[in-house]
């Protein structure tokens, strides 16, 4: 049972995400009247003819001065079906960082196209992203379509242009909808303007979008130790558990595991929670393994099913998308951030950089601010890694600053 | 007790994210602290904190801090818990900087943003390097941007446009001596979760979390109950209702709700269907102006 989506939307500057978001809570009664009187206060102010909705979802002063979206705002609602976590990300080039920061967690992105300009370059650097983050479903949004006369033509044009895009970029799972967010033509509601359109409104597609096997729940185990717990208490003098979180698979009591990066094999002896011993542990569960034999493990190892191991290494091959003002030039000393381990590392080599507009790769002297390049990294001490398109979270890594301790790049491994 | 467990529900979803941040701030930070203030967001943390390390203890003090404007029924909770736990408390006192002079009461004695202050020096003086919140992204337009580890400079500041990307379930923590981050475990949680979880989990709350009569009188369109730190003025008619609060915080700035609900099923029935927010209904300090949160966080705010 699987009753939460999160997504993430995305689109350039001006597309209408702010006002699509707006629309979907309020359409869907999840607007209190409270921050509806808000809106409408702030907009009567501001002069604005209409309630405007981008307000609901733009919240900091710097934003609601210049009318875009800066930073990522995290939203909640929920219909009777499903509850909703919803990233709204910037469109602005400046703050692609952030997008990737909300598409990072997303089960679904929301490319948002603006029925007048068709598929833009901010369309092309969002769904280059959603396939390199392997965001499992993309929504397709059409909006504005009430400026373009609500025109059949215009809408299969662009999911034409969109699907040559989504086949070389890897997106898998694509649905079109035309809509028009201001008046709210296939938010919540199906349009009566759109008579050519047969296919689900926004929300009934995002509460029937399936889910389940996105999570990895099917794959072989892998389970980074957090924390050990010892309470070297009079009760339980001996106990030693490894707390952690499943990243994939099912992880069984009796289950032949490999501790990584040492290689050394035992079993799961037993599985606990603060409300009693499970069986099993699926992936996303937070528990604590015990484990048939004294070995030493600590935080950033892996446990691993014996059977089907991730790779141990200490050369990475990864796609990064560098999100630091300083640029990444080969060399440069930094931290890698996977999982549970934190370790010293150095970038060997820069392979080439990736142009979102043509989506040619081509060789560079260095990646800058929103950059998308190939590195090599080298690691002080090697990493239970899995390919990323396997592995959204074995797969994945951060690289910070070694000396001022910043998130400068995010990582996936080949 | 042996369970298999099949489908994760939500809740149980939302209650491993935030699992999974308390022990990455306990492995990760050298001295965490979290901020308890007895309401039923710090509540439902600390009783996650308890999930988190079990069957050890939770291996941090709890601070609170104190705007001496406290609801009674509150600190006795707040104060039986703590020794049920065997946890630690450290209380920093408002009352401690007024006197002292660092900060000044305002006229018409709301204390809430008093509280900043006292924070911080209850940071600096714990050396604490990582501070839970129970804020949730839900409750304000500011606080829907936060991150679930949010970087404080050395005076405690954030600065909400030049935040850390967070990726994945992969948390930065890296600060240097003097600055510290802010861990919002409850981050993806809504007022609703929360009553579910403490309806699921029969964690108990403070009676005036509930349906209970109070003298109570109306100001700005809100309910405010009568005590020290809440007086009628003049023209105001206290009458006795039935209310309950939805948040617990600085009485003088606290609203009560009119309400029937006795049990946390009740609560949960009535939070899915009421149409304020539970800050527009009841918390004047954020209603001083639209950006009200988002200035009080930079200063250093939770």
């Amino acid at each position: 049972m699987v009753d939460l989506l999160r997504f993430a939307t995305a689109g350039s500057v001006d597309d209408g995400k702010s006002t699509l978001i707006g629309r979907l809570l309020y359409d869907s009664k999840s607007v209190f009247q409270d921050q509806l009187e808000s809106v409408e206060r702030t907009s009567a102010d501001r002069g604005d003819d209409y309630t405007n909705l981008a307000l609901l979802t733009d919240g900091l002063r710097a934003e609601r001065e210049q009318g875009i979206t800066i930073d990522v705002a995290y939203r909640y609602f929920s219909t009777p079906v499903r509850s909703f976590i919803v990233a709204d990300t910037p469109g602005h080039v400046q703050y692609t960082r952030n997008m990737v920061t909300g598409a990072s967690t997303a089960d679904l992105a929301l490319v948002l196209v603006d029925a007048r300009k068709g598929v833009i370059e901010q369309t092309r650097r969002h769904a280059a992203l959603s396939g390199l983050l392997r965001v499992p479903h993309v929504v397709l949004a059409v909006n504005k379509m009430d400026l373009v006369g609500f025109d059949q033509s215009v809408f299969d044009a662009i999911v034409k242009d969109f699907a040559d895009l989504a086949d070389e970029v890897g997106l898998t799972d694509v649905t079109a909808i035309p809509m028009a967010a201001l008046p709210g033509d296939n938010v919540v509601h199906r349009s009566a303007a759109m008579p050519w359109y047969d296919g689900p409104a926004l929300l009934e597609h995002l509460e029937q979008v399936h889910v389940e096997r996105d999570h990895g729940e099917t794959r072989p185990a892998r389970f980074p130790v957090q924390y050990v717990i010892r309470p070297m208490s009079t009760e339980r003098p001996d106990y030693r558990g490894y707390a952690g979180t499943v990243a994939s698979g099912t992880l069984r009591v009796g289950d032949h595991v490999l501790v990584l990066p040492s290689g050394r094999r035992t079993t799961v002896a037993g599985i606990d929670t603060a409300d009693g011993e499970l069986q099993q542990a699926v992936a996303r569960q937070a528990v604590t393994v015990r484990l048939a034999h004294e070995l030493d493990v600590s935080r950033g190892d892996l446990l691993a099913a014996a059977d089907a191991p991730p790779q141990t290494l200490s050369v990475l091959e990864a796609t990064v998308c560098w999100m630091a003002d300083t640029p990444l030039r080969p060399g440069a000393p930094v931290l890698v951030k996977h999982t549970t381990r934190t370790v010293k590392a150095s970038v060997s080599a820069l392979h080439d950089r990736l142009d979102v507009t043509t989506l040619a790769r081509g060789p560079v002297d260095e990646l800058g601010l929103n950059d998308i390049g190939r590195v090599s990294l080298r690691t002080a001490s090697p990493l239970a890694v899995d390919p990323y398109a396997e592995d959204r979270t074995t797969g994945a890594f951060l690289i910070v600053d070694a000396v001022t301790g910043t998130t400068l790049g995010a990582g996936m491994i080949d | 007790m042996t369970t298999v467990a099949t489908g994760l529900s939500q809740l149980d979803l939302l209650e491993a994210e935030s699992i999974h941040v308390m022990r990455e701030v306990a492995a990760e930070f050298e001295r965490p602290a979290l901020l308890f203030s007895g309401g039923k967001d710090s509540i439902v943390m600390l009783h996650l904190a308890s999930k988190a390390f079990w069957p050890a203890r939770i291996p941090f003090p709890l601070v609170h801090v104190d705007t001496g404007h406290n609801f009674d029924e509150v600190l006795a909770f707040r104060d039986r818990r703590v020794a049920e736990l065997g946890a630690r408390l450290v209380v920093a006192r408002v009352q401690d900087d007024i006197d002292a002079g660092r900060v000044r009461e305002v006229p018409g004695g709301l204390r809430n943003p008093l509280q900043t202050t006292t924070l911080l020096r209850a940071i600096e003086e714990g050396r604490y390097d990582a501070v839970f919140g129970g804020a949730r992204r839900d409750e304000e337009k500011a606080r829907a941007k936060e991150r679930f580890f949010s970087f404080r400079d050395a005076f405690g500041q954030w600065d909400p446009k030049n935040q850390r990307p967070e990726l994945w379930n992969l948390y930065n923590g890296r600060h240097a001596r003097g600055e510290h981050i802010r861990v919002f475990p409850l981050s993806n949680w809504t007022e609703l979760d929360v009553w579910r979880y403490i309806a699921r989990e029969g964690i108990e709350v403070p009676a005036i979390y509930f349906a209970h009569e109070r003298e109570v009188f109306e100001r700005d369109g809100m309910l405010l109950g009568v005590t020290p730190h809440s007086l009628p003025r003049e023209g105001e008619t206290v009458s006795t209702r039935v209310v309950r609060y939805r948040t617990v915080g600085d009485a003088s700035c606290t609203g009560a709700v009119s309400s029937p609900a006795r049990t946390p099923a009740e609560v949960v029935e009535e939070v899915a269907v009421t149409r304020l927010t539970e800050r527009g209904a009841t918390r004047a300090d954020d209603r001083a102006s639209e950006a009200a949160m988002e200035d009080r966080k930079k200063e250093g705010y939770f």
